[in-house]
């Protein structure tokens, strides 16, 4: 009987921490999904780090003569007040040397406003070759009511971008981001 | 239905004894009851939802349901199906059965049985408290994806996800008991692969309940902190993904609908042999069979999400790996098909279901595989082709595997057998019902009839018409069955120790009602089995 009963305890033992476990495992998957998705750049989506341009090997800088458009899309998302746009729609870049474009904001709320940027490339498969030395998407944007701002971004396309792509787009939705959220210091970009 | 033998408290109040006896009871089959009763009380609830949302659809226009309401309607039945009449009715039929069909005196851990059926009560009153609710019940379809749940939610979500995680743990629980009985209280000599397939089921099910439900609590809780604590797991705003929300819900969601069928898989596994007198086909496989489709529903869940944007890749991974599952379930219908075969078949009432359950099931597998492919999928996703598919694989199997277990069972726990005829009638009109209610949904579906809509195009009309007055027929055919099972409890021809004359197992060599306590000291296994048995006409007593 106790040998039983010691059987059962063990056996209760494991099974509560498989529950425990599998619970841990939901939140587990949370930074998974991140970092599988920026692995393999699925749903188009880029890395939200700066690429440090002093770390970017020579071979992949060594210029080609390839070149493909961007095209700069925007997007802005419901209950969000700003006017947001790119100041250029398209660029013809080189594969490897870094750019700079612009994107445009404007805040007509009557009152500040926090957004946060959420970048995506298409086609998906390419996002993992954009890289971004410099981005308003890595922080939070806060405007006061009226005020407008434009925000840089600096990239570069890796050279080992697959030949088949021509065209990519790298397009933005803008977020209002809630009162209730705590506020980051709004680490604003000085533009110029 | 048998009073306490040892009862040795002093007398109370009729009443207070009643109550004492059912909230205090720790042995199996009292809570196996409450159980089936809970799971029946909710049948008839999210039932009547049903009703609202089929006499809405009878015509096309807003006629008794406003959007909001019928979204409700359709958010709770759902919700209540799944969570609140399926899986307390297996696990009802697990407190019953298995510690009679492995031989155990009882479940391992009693008091634990009485607390995880306990708190089911209060999940389900706090959920549907909800629909009293300023705001109203969750409408968000029973997916509750994010944002429809996180941001655009009503108030009434913080109870959702309070009962959710209530029967979560109340699963979580039921799961660790009947796992540890069947390793620890076997019967002397019973090897795993001796156990019926009706245990062997469970305790696959089992399993994928403790690795399953823990995710459904992990994502209810992160909606919560990201309603109330600041937190963005969905939210884009904040850096979060609502795509990552269906990844997470599915991930809980596909083991989810086996959790919902591999106990009616065990239950057919267990009746198709008693009334084809022959030994279940191909043991071995079933139980493989059963292993292969738990291992795998756990790498298939994208197959809900392919219009979410997923890449190619991703698309073909899980579409194979969704049409492989084909295969241990083909197993399982071969099997079942060849212990009928050449056997001395006779179609009693559970037998119908069985067989029931064998054709319409296999029709619910078929409409799965047309939408594990991609390319059709985007034609079909969200549209009533997907609900005529859960439903044929639901009503059919996880329904009708229980109500076949009810019958085929209800003899050796009320000591009465059921009125045939009745039962056979049930059987009938259920299964016309079914059809009629669910097969047209596949043509308004592969029509463009979208889902979860209070309203539809003109052209949709006569479908729903159909599938009005089958739902209609079927939910009458809920009422007959209730009568029959009240009559059966309160009188009827005495049943046999073993009841059916093809059926093997433990279960049946104790007398029928089966005494409050059983195995007390551990059966012979193999079991000698009993001839004196009675075919459904009242024969003798014992």
């Amino acid at each position: 009987m106790t040998e039983t009963r010691n059987s059962q305890r063990k056996s209760v033992i494991l099974l509560v921490s498989l529950a425990l476990g599998m619970f841990g495992f939901a939140y587990a998957l949370v930074p998974l999904y991140e970092v599988f998705c920026e692995v393999t750049g699925f749903n188009g989506k880029t890395s939200s780090r700066a690429a440090d341009p002093a770390n970017i090997p020579d071979a992949r800088l060594a210029s080609s003569d390839r070149e493909v458009t961007i095209q700069f899309l925007a997007h802005v998302a419901n209950g969000m007040p700003w006017e947001f746009r790119p100041t250029e729609h398209q660029l013809r870049v080189r594969l490897g040397e870094i750019n700079t474009t612009h994107y445009y904001a404007r805040n007509r709320a009557a009152q500040a406003v926090t957004g946060q940027a959420v970048p995506s490339v298409s086609p998906g498969y390419a996002a993992k070759y954009l890289h971004k030395v410099e981005c308003f998407c890595f922080t939070q944007q806060h405007l006061e009511a009226g005020e407008e701002q434009e925000m840089p971004v600096r990239f570069y396309l890796d050279a080992e971008l697959p030949e088949e792509v021509h065209t990519l787009s790298l397009s933005y939705t803008l977020f209002k981001v809630p009162d209730r959220v705590p506020q980051r210091v709004p680490d604003r970009v000085a533009v110029r | 239905m048998v009073a306490h033998a040892e009862d040795v408290v002093p007398p109370r109040p009729a009443l207070l004894a009643f109550a004492a006896r059912w909230l205090l009871t720790t042995n199996h089959k009292e809570i196996g009851t409450l159980y089936l009763w809970l799971s029946f009380t909710l049948f008839f609830i999210a039932g009547a939802m049903a009703m609202v949302i089929r006499l809405e659809l009878f015509q096309p226009g807003i006629q008794f349901a406003q959007p909001l309401f019928y979204n409700q309607m359709l958010t709770m039945h759902g919700l209540l199906m799944v969570f609140g009449v399926v899986m307390p009715g297996f696990v009802g039929l697990a407190n019953w059965q298995i510690p009679l069909m492995i031989g155990a005196p009882d479940m391992a851990l009693p008091r634990l049985n009485n607390f995880s059926f306990w708190i089911l009560p209060f999940a389900f009153t706090l959920l549907i408290s909800s629909l009293f609710m300023e705001g109203g019940a969750p409408n968000f379809g029973w997916t509750f994806y994010a944002p429809l749940s996180t941001t655009y939610g009503p108030p009434s979500t913080d109870f959702f996800i309070l009962g959710v995680h209530m029967m979560g743990i109340s699963s979580v629980l039921g799961a660790i008991n009947i796992i540890v009985t069947i390793f620890n209280l076997r019967a002397p000599g019973m090897t795993l692969m001796q156990m019926p397939l009706f245990v062997w089921t469970w305790l696959i099910t089992a399993f994928l309940l403790i690795m399953v439900m823990p995710v459904l609590a992990g994502v209810v809780t992160m909606m919560l902190t990201d309603r109330h604590f600041g937190t963005s797991f969905f939210s884009a705003a904040g850096g979060g993904d609502p795509v990552m929300f269906q990844h997470i819900f599915w991930f809980f969601g596909h083991p989810e609908v086996y959790i919902l069928i591999l106990p009616g898989f065990g239950i057919a596994s267990q009746i198709i042999p008693t009334f084809a007198r022959k030994k279940l086909f191909g043991y071995n496989s079933m139980v493989y069979a059963t292993v292969a489709i738990a291992v795998l529903s756990f790498v298939v869940w994208g197959h809900h999400m392919f219009t979410t944007g997923m890449p190619l890749f991703g698309e073909l991974f899980f579409m194979y790996a969704t049409m492989l599952i084909a295969v241990p379930t083909g197993v399982k219908v071969f099997n079942w098909v060849a212990t009928m075969w050449r056997g001395s078949m006779t179609f009693e009432t559970p037998m119908l279901f069985a067989i029931g359950f064998v054709i319409l099931f296999t029709i619910g597998g078929f409409s799965g595989l047309m939408l594990a492919l991609v390319p059709a999928d985007f034609q079909y996703h969200d549209t009533f082709f997907v609900v005529a598919h859960f439903h044929y694989v639901l009503y059919p199997g996880a329904i009708f595997g229980t109500m076949a277990a009810v019958y085929y069972w209800l003899p050796k726990w009320t000591g009465h057998m059921y009125d045939e005829r009745l039962g056979k009638l049930h059987f009938w009109v259920a299964v016309v019902a079914v059809n009629l209610t669910f097969f047209p949904m596949h043509f308004s579906g592969l029509a463009g009839m979208p889902r979860r809509v209070v309203d539809y195009s003109l052209q949709f009309a006569d479908f729903n018409m159909v599938s009005s007055i089958g739902a209609g027929l079927l939910g009458l055919t809920q009422v007959l069955f209730l009568y029959i099972v009240i009559k059966t409890i309160r009188g009827g021809p005495k049943a046999s120790a073993r009841v059916w004359d093809g059926a093997e197992g433990l279960e049946w060599t104790v007398p029928s009602p089966a005494p409050l306590h059983t195995f007390e000291t551990p059966p012979q296994f193999p079991p000698v089995m009993d001839r004196d048995v009675d075919e459904g006409t009242p024969i003798r007593n014992e």
